[in-house]
């Protein structure tokens, strides 16, 4: 009888194990197997839901929430098309490592494999695009499975995981197990190994011309891990580069700091990777996006690889040294080893060193023809950034010409204030994510920077946006074009604009109306801060419809093929490249 | 540098739960990151702990057999990565069953050729044979080839079983 009195139904039993989890908000779309889960959070408070308009973004949304606090985001969908509908967002997470766990609803398990009604072998289709997936097959497992998909979540390289429920579990009855009663096998090296540790310390205090590449995992890691790199980076006094994911680990404004590397880095980034003879790779995974041509990749240097995932190291490029674990773990056991080695740097060879980087820094890479008849895109992004500053902004993008620009031109000081998709580069993850950030964040600024063509992907959610009352700011550079692929067309196709121009766009103004959002407009740089003044002061969702130069390219740029040290710098140097001439090895594609 | 992009055979051990689906993520793990498999073998080799073993051989650069194994130890149901052909000696075996057909000559010829190779004769009829097989992938290998002109219509292999000698588990 007693036994009886503990059993709770599956959807009960998901519930309270997402709220012993620490889960507050859940990002979800509702349909037939779910709605006994729909039903229960109907009759409690505990958990929060936001009701997305498509399933995709409800993913995207967890990612931005997930990003910008450092918890495990959550979905939940339903079966089959709701299902099929994350696809995206879940390989968009994985390749991003971002920690969610998104709950999708399934045919009661004896219609499995029947073809039943909105059945979709969800486990087989996410496999490759999840970190983990289970299928729950009895409602006794179900607190177990939820908890120890929280784990393998965040623990380790953070990634997507996916938890399938059939109906009959969810409506069936079990036993709940509180987390601290889960018992996991994965347990993933957090400690750095002490001797790789003192070896690395070696290395770093003899370098000559040593640069710090650093890169998501140190954002994956948390705020304390940006901290102890920021004061290991300052006590060698050696330069920072960040990858696109790892802008704001360490401050942009920092002397020390040489901006972003790889297609759109930065000059002085780029080539001071060439000419290193250290690379100090903290929790960063050698993109293609970053090395070039791979056989002339910073051709003169030693390589040092933290990472906590084994598999990233040796992977693209051979490194000489390796410390697996947690970059907060490891930085600190190096401050320790650095501070009681007494190490200091080569005195005499890092003022050279400093002294060629400079000049590079002197070429001004980042420069651009400015105008006071058309918007420039970067300037539109300068203005921004000077305008909102003071308010520590959170800062979303979308995929294209705008994401590197902002990339470039937007100073990030913070770590989890910039979420962008870099690895899958998924055009329409901007908006919702910023919905996420925003939800976990209700009196921030939160700006998505999209282009014209990428906000069409996901604009449904302005609809989310009002009903939810979360005042996303939506800044669209319009420059009529897939501006990035219209750039590749130009510099590497002939300029045969084939299918990069959308002849019509909605007029983003009405648009915004029609949600019942605020939309505003600038067509001329001395329109352009104030409607980013317009902008902050509303507390509604709001699109900008900024209307930029259409020709404009985005530099520097490292073409197809390239190494670091052949960047193009702008567009005077009439650059052209054959398409697919790729000789040998990984090139940027 | 030549050596670095040499291609070596290695044979993996591979130690998972034995839950549904744990042969579709180490598969589709090999498929989806284009690695090779030269022969895969599996079956529940601890039922206590309800653990299967797997035994894989895959070829490629040393750069990534060593990202084969870190692939693998990412996957969460997989509990341990051993690489038989790095971590000292061990020995592996293969079984097939050979099915040959014909008559008169090369029927006595398939006989002495098996008798050689130690292969038994597990089922036989008028016009055929099946032999059983065992020993190292070339045995089995270089057996079949012999057979082939004489009458081989049919071949069904384990793939490979591997493990260390000496006294250690895996
Ligand atoms: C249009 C476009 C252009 C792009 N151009 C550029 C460009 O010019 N420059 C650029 O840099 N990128 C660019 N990217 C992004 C690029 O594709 C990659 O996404 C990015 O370079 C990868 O960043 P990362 O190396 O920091 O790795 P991430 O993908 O952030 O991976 C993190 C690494 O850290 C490890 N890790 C995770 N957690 C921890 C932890 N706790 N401790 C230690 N390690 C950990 C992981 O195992 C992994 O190896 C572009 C993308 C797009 C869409
Ligand atoms: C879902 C998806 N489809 C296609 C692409 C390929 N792609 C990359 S950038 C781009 C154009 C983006 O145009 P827009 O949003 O207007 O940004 P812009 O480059 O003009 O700033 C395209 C089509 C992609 N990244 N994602
Ligand atoms: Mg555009």
């Amino acid at each position: 009888m007693a036994q009886h009195d503990t059993q709770m139904t599956g959807a009960e039993i998901l519930l309270k194990a997402l709220v012993d989890q620490g889960v507050e908000v859940i990002f979800g779309y509702p349909g037939g197997v779910v709605l006994p889960i729909y039903d229960e959070l109907f009759k409690q408070n505990r958990l929060r839901h936001i009701l997305v308009r498509h399933e995709q973004a409800a993913v995207h949304a967890a990612e931005g929430y997930a990003r910008s606090t450092g918890k495990v985001g959550c979905v939940l969908v339903t079966s089959g098309p709701g299902a099929t509908n994350t696809i995206t967002g879940l390989t968009d997470a994985l390749m991003d490592s971002v920690p969610l766990v998104c709950i999708t609803g399934q045919v009661p398990t004896h219609l499995i494999g029947n073809d039943a009604f909105q059945e979709a072998d969800i486990v087989g289709i996410t496999r490759p695009c999840t970190k983990h997936n289970y299928l729950v097959k009895k409602a006794d497992d179900l607190a177990r499975t939820v908890h120890e998909a929280f784990h393998v979540a965040k623990s380790g390289r953070p990634g997507p995981v996916v938890v399938d429920l059939p109906k009959d579990v969810i409506t069936g009855r079990g036993e709940y197990q509180p987390p601290s009663r889960m018992k996991t096998k994965y347990k993933p090296q957090v400690k750095g190994d002490l001797k790789a540790i003192e070896k690395a310390v070696e290395m770093i205090a003899a370098a000559k011309r040593p640069i710090f590449y650093v890169g998501g995992g140190v954002v994956n890691s948390g705020v304390a891990a940006c901290q102890l790199l920021t004061q290991l980076v300052r006590m060698t006094g050696y330069p920072c580069t960040q990858t696109l994911m790892g802008l704001g680990a360490f401050p942009a404004s920092d002397p020390l700091s040489v901006g972003m590397l790889g297609m759109h880095g930065t000059y002085e980034a780029n080539l001071a990777m060439h000419g290193s003879d250290l690379i100090i790779n903290v929790g960063a995974r050698f993109d293609d996006r970053i090395t070039g041509r791979l056989k002339d990749f910073a051709p003169t240097a030693k390589k040092i690889h933290i990472d906590i995932d084994p598999s990233s190291i040796n992977k693209n490029v051979m490194v000489d040294h390796a410390v697996v674990g947690d970059a907060a773990h490891i930085l600190e056991d190096m401050i320790k080893v650095w501070k009681a080695k007494q190490c200091r740097p080569h005195e005499k060879a890092l003022k050279e060193w400093w002294a060629t980087i400079d000049g590079w820094r002197g070429r001004n890479c980042l420069h651009y023809e400015n105008s006071n008849k058309i918007i420039k895109p970067q300037y539109a992004i300068q203005r921004l950034y000077e305008l909102t500053k003071y308010k520590n902004p959170y800062i979303t993008t979308e995929v294209g010409q705008h994401q590197m620009w902002t990339a470039q031109h937007f100073k990030f000081e913070q770590p989890c204030h910039w979420m962008t998709s870099g690895g899958l580069g998924t055009m329409g993850y901007g908006l919702p994510s910023a919905m996420g950030v925003q939800v976990a964040h209700p009196g921030a600024l939160v700006i998505d920077i999209a282009g014209e063509s990428s906000i069409q992907m996901n604009i449904q959610e302005m609809a989310t946006l009002c009903q939810h009352r979360l005042p996303v700011k939506v800044f669209i550079l319009n420059n009529q074009y897939m501006g990035m692929v219209r750039q590749w067309q130009e510099l590497i196709h002939g300029g045969r604009y084939s299918e990069s121009h959308m002849e019509h766009h909605p007029d983003f103004v009405k648009l915004a109306d029609a949600f019942g959002a605020v939309g505003l407009r600038a067509t001329k740089p001395s329109e352009v801060d104030d409607v980013i003044k317009e902008m902050i002061s509303v507390d509604r969702p709001v699109i900008v419809d900024v209307r930029t130069d259409a020709s404009e390219n985005c530099f520097p740029m490292i073409m197809p093929g390239m190494a670091h040290n052949e960047m193009v710098l702008g567009p005077e140097e009439n650059v052209h490249v054959e398409p697919g001439s790729d000789e040998g090895g990984m090139v940027l594609v | 540098m030549s050596n670095e992009q040499e291609i070596e055979r290695h044979t993996i051990a591979v130690l998972v739960a034995n839950e549904a689906g744990v042969l579709a993520r180490v598969i589709g793990l090999f498929s989806g990151r284009g690695y090779n498999i030269e022969s895969l073998t599996v079956a529940e080799t601890d039922t206590t702990e309800s653990l299967s073993r797997i035994t894989i051989v895959t070829s490629g650069t040393k750069m990534i057999v060593e990202q084969i194994k870190n692939q693998l130890r990412r996957l969460v149901p997989v509990y341990k990565v051993a690489d038989l052909t790095t971590d000292g000696p061990h020995v592996s075996r293969e079984l097939a069953l050979v099915k040959v057909a014909g008559a008169g000559e090369k029927r006595v010829e398939s006989l002495r050729i098996a008798d050689i190779f130690r292969a038994n004769v597990i089922d036989s009829t008028n016009e055929s044979f099946v032999f059983e097989v065992v020993g190292a992938t070339e045995k089995v290998d270089a057996f079949i080839k012999l057979m082939e002109p004489l009458g081989l219509v049919d071949v069904s292999r384990t793939g490979v079983a591997a493990i260390a000698r000496g006294a250690n588990p895996l």
